[in-house]
């Protein structure tokens, strides 16, 4: 018998009004919508601004990050990444105005600044980050000019990031208010000059289970440094080094792209887009950068790192590929940028992507993901659970690929689940992060515990 | 009466860093999902649904659906009706459910939206819908999720209950607690004979055992019919001494409709469990089973096996009050005297709970309403805590401070099995003293020959 999705009879699973948010590959030619609203009511796995610029800021290892707002909204980001840090551990500490009624009645100004000198006093930190919520922003505190008085008192940098959740229900708009925070940060002071460096920035890398370590001694090892990433593993002094780059290399385009632009018009400094997801990309990566600098001692040290590390990894993931030949992959992450790497890790173990979706996908991102999968692939833009089950079941899959909520539900549809989250633990990037990668898939995909898990659920 | 100046308290200050509790609503969507058939809807930003689902999947590893109105920047200026009715439209189609509750979030309630008035109108304008729509006014800056808890709790009995006949069916009303304690409450009440509605009931909606097809609102919950009999029971047990009487269901039932409300600490440690089967036993006329005897006798054996170990530990207590008032019970029951006592609720009645059980003991500990985990982190370590009880909040305890955290409560984030820590009744009793005083020997045993060779065998070398 094959398990049945829950949606009760008569039901699509899909919302009308979620049509177009869903493409077949090969048989829709009309284009994916993906810059609406999410749909009220729909259950929609994505989040809001708040959480879009926390996620972009908060590996700032020495910073205090101060959520003005009720409660809620740091307690549900406490700690939220998997960034490593080299030093400073500030960044892992919540720090909320907490404000209570009387606060949204009479305004929130008074107690940001207390809890700002607070803060600073107690703390010394290089720089404050400030977030708005929906609650400030609706009260209409002024948090540019409480983060001015603050930053004039204590004489460091108290920015503020206007990331009330309401607007938008896209962590896009979060990103983008992240990434103005960044550029006010390493912005010289007038008269201050950054001198010119031949070492990189790393951009859109968050040092999640120390992935930006790991690049970073490839870097090394051929013979080029990176000046700062941004933000894993970043320092306030450090990023505000990034104007001394030559190259901006930049690996999440989604949050990243508009800091590479404007780092480009303000200071000069191109940028190419990198991926190290996958041993091929790895590889590809690091010899278009070598190819940037142009020395040849860059470039023949790259490759060899290259031929080293594949000829060591490449038996390991054969075996596992061994293992994995013709399972069925379904991916629903955050960006486009994760996706598509994903969908050419999972076919070089092998396997088939039959599902894939984002929370914050572009249009011209989605004409990419789609180019990567074969006819008859579901592509989908903001999905809920409902969409979510129905597609697992519906398109058989092996194994899933996303972040928390999506695991739990893999899980209790019988489905292997490997984490791409951003709180993940396990280093997925570079050569090693490649093994680590198939590693995963293999433990889920083939795991012993789903012949007892099906058997019960009367499924093959 | 205990001299409650002696305790001595730790005021607050402005910031709150590295949170001890969570918002409101978060409270109210736990309470929702122990209703049969129920579904939840938060008015509100996309984010918020979003973080209570998450919260909630890590900590049960369960989905946990939660629809959202997705309020955006326009209608925060022209009113989120058409946005709830949207929402209500597809979460009701898609879902299927037969009872829906609907939270407010800060935003909605700074906005003023009028709930009562767009779900009459809602209503009105679907006349066939059949469901039962309750809304619950829990905005994050109006308390914490016990109070949300709460407050959800008491509205979804407010919205049934109606008066009607006498019957022998008891209320027992339960706080945020695992579906495991939940489970061994019910089974206690079994031995008894007795029938009971329980509320709100999470353990299996929130627990599913793996099997079948999976449903997108899981089986389980208590079922309306029983709450709007509610009314006609003899009497409420509720597990809520710490419960805000505004908030109360138990309360609630006894000033509308004369249920008589017995009023008990969860049933975690000697005392607690002892005061709920006495109040079963009192009220079934049945005489305690052979059965709980023998478990209270395995409760009192194991606790004589570990008593020594117990006293060197200095306990840190932390989380929601109803759970911190039951703990700090069974530490001092078994010798482990607390240093810090402390709750992120600012409403609760901790502080004239916990006096009259502190007041003998040698050392008074700090007790801090209001917290965050850098004053409880000050605190313990001030006072040269060994071991924390609490939720994962706790974890810089350990990671900076070398304290170990014996885990209960909510959340459990950085461990598996949340849902199943087991810690009611006194095989659960036994169950938590035997992790508690584990962790203590863990941390003894990985340390003192090292410890022993510093302090003692060094001296003499050196």
């Amino acid at each position: 018998m094959e398990h049945d999705c829950s949606l009760a009879s008569g039901s699509s699973g899909c919302i009308s009004e979620r049509q177009n948010s869903i493409i077949t590959t090969g048989k829709n030619k009309s284009r994916i919508h993906c810059a609406d609203d999410s749909l009220a009511g729909a259950v929609s796995q994505r989040a809001c601004v708040f959480c879009g610029a926390r996620v972009v800021l908060n590996p700032i290892t020495d910073a205090i990050h101060l959520v003005h707002g009720p409660i809620g909204c740091a307690t549900y980001t406490w700690d939220i990444r998997g960034s490593l840090s080299s030093d400073s551990e500030m960044y892992r500490h919540s720090f909320s105005t907490d404000l209570k009624e009387k606060d949204v009645v009479f305004g929130g100004e008074p107690k940001l600044a207390a809890c700002l000198d607070e803060v600073i006093s107690k703390y010394h930190p290089p720089a404050v980050f400030v977030y708005s919520t929906c609650v400030v922003g609706m009260i209409g505190d002024d948090i540019i000019a409480v983060c001015k008085d603050a930053s004039e008192r204590h004489g460091i940098d108290v920015i503020p990031v206007e990331s009330s959740g309401f607007l938008s229900g896209n962590k896009i708009v979060g990103y983008r208010a992240a990434a103005e925070a960044i550029m006010k940060l390493i912005r010289p002071k007038p008269g201050e000059v950054i001198e010119k460096t031949r070492k990189l920035n790393f951009l859109g890398e968050y040092n999640l289970g120390g992935e930006k370590w790991l690049i970073e001694r490839y870097l090394n090892e051929i013979g080029i440094e990176v000046n700062v990433a941004f933000t894993g593993d970043s320092t306030v002094a450090a990023l505000k080094q990034a104007p001394g780059s030559c190259l901006n290399i930049v690996q999440c385009t989604g949050s990243m792209h508009w800091v590479a632009n404007n780092l480009e018009k303000e200071y000069g400094i191109p940028y190419m887009d990198v991926n190290f997801f996958g041993a091929e990309n790895t590889a590809d990566s690091l010899r278009r950068i070598a190819a940037f600098y142009g020395d040849p001692e860059i470039i023949r040290k790259a490759e060899v790192l290259i031929e080293r590390e594949l000829a060591r990894i490449t038996p390991i993931i054969a075996g596992y590929r061994k293992k994995l030949t013709g399972k069925r992959a379904a991916i629903y992450v955050g960006g486009a940028f994760k996706a598509v790497a994903l969908i050419r890790q999972m076919k070089d173990l092998g396997m088939e992507v039959v599902v894939t979706g984002t929370q914050t996908g572009k249009q011209e991102e989605y004409e990419t993901i789609s180019g990567l999968l074969s006819e008859g692939t579901i592509v989908v833009d903001d999905a809920n659970p409902a969409e979510i089950e129905k597609f697992l079941l519906d398109m058989k899959v092996d194994v899933m690929a996303g972040g928390v909520k999506e695991r739990v539900l893999a899980y209790k549809l019988g489905i292997g689940f490997v984490d791409h989250n951003h709180d993940r633990k396990e280093c997925l990037a570079g050569f090693d992060g490649a093994v680590t990668f198939a590693r995963e898939v293999y433990i889920t995909t083939c795991s012993p515990v789903w012949k007892h898990l099906k058997e019960s659920i009367g499924g093959v | 009466m205990a001299n409650h100046t002696a305790i001595n308290t730790l005021r607050v200050k402005e910031v709150n860093e590295n949170q001890c509790h969570m918002c409101m609503p978060l409270g109210g969507v736990i309470a929702f999902k122990g209703i049969e058939g129920a579904m939840v809807l938060v008015h509100g930003s996309q984010g918020c649904s979003t973080y209570m689902r998450l919260a909630n999947v890590e900590h049960f590893h369960e989905p946990v659906d939660v629809a959202s109105s997705s309020l955006n920047e326009k209608q925060t200026i022209l009113g989120g009706e058409k946005n709830l009715n949207k929402a209500l439209d597809n979460v009701l189609r898609v879902y299927q459910p037969t009872m829906l509750g609907i939270l407010t979030t800060c935003l909605a309630e700074t906005m003023g939206e009028d709930m009562d008035r767009m779900i009459k109108s809602y209503m009105q304008s679907h006349p066939s819908i059949g469901v039962d729509i309750i809304p619950v006014a829990t905005p994050s800056y109006g308390g914490t999720h016990s109070e949300g808890f709460w407050a959800t709790t008491r509205a979804v009995i407010a919205h049934y209950a109606k008066p009607c006949e006498s019957h022998n069916r008891i209320n027992v009303i339960v706080p945020n607690i695992s579906p495991a304690d939940i489970r061994e409450i019910k089974r206690i009440l079994g031995f008894f004979g007795m029938e009971y509605t329980l509320i709100p009931d999470i353990s299996m909606t929130l627990d599913r055992p793996y099997g079948g097809r999976y449903q997108k609102i899981p089986t389980g919950g208590t079922s309306p019919a029983d709450i709007s009999r509610m009314p006609g029971a003899p009497v409420t047990i509720q597990f809520g001494k710490t419960c805000p009487d505004a908030l109360s269901p138990g309360l609630f039932l006894e000033q509308q409709f004369g249920v008589r409300l017995v009023n008990l600490p969860l049933p975690i440690g000697v005392d607690n469990v002892d005061q709920f089967v006495a109040a079963l036993s009192s009220i079934s006329g049945q005489p305690v089973p052979e059965q709980l005897t023998l478990e209270r006798g395995w409760l009192l054996d194991g606790m004589a096996d570990a008593h020594k170990y117990n006293a060197e530990g200095r306990p840190v207590i932390y989380g929601e009050p109803e759970m911190v008032y039951a703990l700090t019970g069974i530490c001092i029951e078994n010798g482990a005297e607390p240093v810090v006592i402390a709750s992120g609720s600012p409403h609760s009645k901790l502080k004239d709970l916990v006096g009259p059980m502190i007041s003998d003991l040698a050392e008074q500990p700090v007790l801090i309403e209001e917290a965050d985990f850098a004053s409880i982190e000050h605190a313990a370590v001030s006072a040269g805590a060994t071991i924390g009880v609490g939720h994962t909040g706790g974890k810089f305890l350990t990671e900076r401070h070398g304290i170990p955290v014996t885990r209960i409560g909510y959340p459990i984030h950085d461990r598996i099995g949340g849902q199943r820590i087991f810690s009611a009744g006194y095989a659960g009793t036994l169950a938590f003293l035997d992790r508690f005083t584990n962790t203590l020997l863990e941390k003894k045993y990985s340390s003192y020959r090292e410890k022993k060779k510093e302090e003692m065998f060094n001296h003499i070398r050196g």
